[in-house]
């Protein structure tokens, strides 16, 4: 070639879409009960499993969850890692503990945060129970519940966790 | 090679907007209905599970993966997916049977498009770097393709709204469509326009909804001891994306198809055609070269109701239920994507 290329390595072409987004019949439900304050599940007509936060089905079978069930504050810890890293846009410090938690009465946990504990005591099976928001800010949200903290209680033995009554341990 | 045979088929109804319900709810219903159609109890029964979605539809990043929540996933189940119309996912599903890997296979497809704009949101499918940044919507596209028609003299306005008022006919004995009514080709023609050189009435309508179907090989389907009907051939072609490179007055890519599929024009009862603008469904019969008495597009085709990533999956749905009923022999079913009839599938199908 006679004459040097310029090499183009950017082109812009930002992608803007609108959607008018529904979250589904059953996420409905549960974020309505959220917004006042109550955390809920949906039980499986067939296998009994409680989800929570449901999606609309029980994954395992393939069926509507159509029962709404009042879940428990109290929940234990299924799994846990303590975050060192800082995450851009993210006003937590690290270190921080996200835990998979399980809320007593449903089978399936979900991930939240954990704090107003040591971290390196942390341990599977711990006993956590949820610290929610003012009631002034709660919204269509899962961060109503600012964070899950311990308890003092016994642990729950690792088969036993996801199986607890909404009652807990000793129900 | 092993014969397949279509053994079930369900859609839901075409609704313009399916209100607050996810991928999800909007798929279960019409998978249940194709169990119990079939006579098993979820996708546990079944060798090979493909669907085809398109997340840029609703706006929802892995609708499809939520969708497996739809199939009693556990214990774990052989699955795929297709970013594609669900006809697409059939074609999967016939050469995993093909292969030996499977012995039936479920096929859904769901588009829930009413939360975004439809045509803007598929112009962003169209080459990224020349053609996307344009927003060039899939209506506009279709007009140029209509007006090239038009001023060559290939068609006639009236030959167009001739196919919407059929559509609409044919859809008031269609229980799932959107669209249907005792609509003459003069009521269409008196419309004003809405993009030159089309009306709306010769544009799909935006639809929500879902479709699903079950097919086995010839030995499972006789075990099921359900009717169905057999897939003699399938293919599919795909054209340049150079919508300048194309003859968008004809459709090259959908007569190779129906040619490799084994399509016998001469042998075709009916012709369910996946048409979703008027002059569209003309270029296709042509392509097809389709005789007079072939029953075209009988549900109404897609003017009456276009579910994206189901309608194509539908159209062979509606040849084989018309083929259980006794209603016909045999049929073809075609379905597209891209722009302008970019690119066409073409199944065969035949009484058992
Ligand atoms: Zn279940």
């Amino acid at each position: 070639m006679s004459e040097e290329q310029e090499v183009v390595t950017v082109v812009k072409a930002p992608v803007y879409l609108k959607y008018n987004f529904t979250a589904g019949a059953a996420p409905a439900r549960f974020l309505a009960q959220i917004k006042k304050g109550v955390l809920t599940g949906q039980r499986c007509p067939k296998c009994s499993a409680v989800y929570v936060p449901p999606r609309g089905s029980c994954g395992g079978c393939g069926v509507a969850t159509e029962e709404e069930v009042v879940l428990s504050n109290k929940a234990t810890v299924q799994s846990f890692t303590i975050v060192y890293i800082p995450i851009p846009n993210n006003p937590i410090q690290p270190p921080y503990i996200i835990a998979n938690v399980v809320p007593d009465g449903a089978n399936v946990s979900f991930i939240h945060l954990m704090s107003e504990c040591v971290n390196e005591d942390v341990h599977i099976g711990a006993r956590v129970e949820a610290v929610w928001k003012p009631k002034e800010e709660w919204a269509f949200a899962m961060d109503n519940i600012r964070y899950y903290r311990p308890i003092d209680e016994p642990n729950v033995p690792v088969d036993q966790i996801g199986k607890l009554p909404v009652t807990g341990l000793e129900g | 090679m092993k014969e397949i045979a279509i053994v079930g088929f369900q859609q839901s109804d075409s609704v313009s907007d399916a209100g607050a319900v996810n991928e999800v709810e909007m798929i279960m219903p019409v998978l249940s209905r194709v169990f119990q159609q079939v006579g098993i109890n979820n996708a546990q029964d079944v060798g090979f599970v493909c669907s085809g979605s398109c997340d840029y539809l609703q706006g929802a990043a892995f609708a499809f993966v939520a969708g497996v929540d739809a199939l009693g996933a556990v214990p774990p189940i052989k699955e795929s997916h297709v970013e594609m119309d669900a006809a697409w996912a059939l074609y999967e599903s016939i050469l995993k049977i093909r292969m030996g890997h499977a012995d039936s296979a479920l096929i859904y497809g769901f588009g829930k498009s009413s939360p975004g704009e439809l045509p803007i949101v598929m112009s962003q499918q169209l080459d990224p770097y020349y053609l996307a940044p344009l927003w060039v919507d899939s209506i506009s596209l279709a007009a140029l393709q209509a007006r090239l028609m038009l001023d060559q003299g290939l068609i006639t306005e009236g030959d167009m709204a001739e196919v919407v008022s059929r559509s609409r006919r044919n859809a008031m004995n269609n229980p799932h469509a959107q669209l249907a009514g005792d609509v003459a080709p003069d009521d269409v023609l008196a419309q004003e326009m809405y993009l030159s050189p089309l009306r709306k009435a010769d544009i799909c309508p935006v639809s929500d909804g879902a479709s699903a179907m079950i097919i086995a090989t010839v030995e499972k389907a006789k075990e099921w001891g359900m009717p169905y009907a057999i897939i003699s051939g399938i293919d599919h072609c795909i054209e340049t994306h150079n919508l300048g490179m194309r003859d968008l007055t004809d459709s090259v890519s959908t007569r190779t198809a129906a040619k490799r599929a084994g399509m016998d024009a001469g042998k075709v009862d009916v012709a369910e055609l996946y048409a979703p603008f008027s002059h569209q469904e003309i270029i296709l019969t042509r392509a097809l070269g389709l005789a007079d008495d072939t029953l075209i597009n009988p549900s109404g085709g897609v003017l009456a109701g276009n579910l994206m990533m189901a309608s194509g999956l539908s159209r062979i749905g509606e040849v084989f239920n018309r083929i259980v009923s006794g209603e016909v022999q045999c049929g073809i079913a075609h379905a597209t994507s891209g722009p302008c009839l970019q690119h066409n599938l073409v199944t065969v199908l035949e009484k058992a």
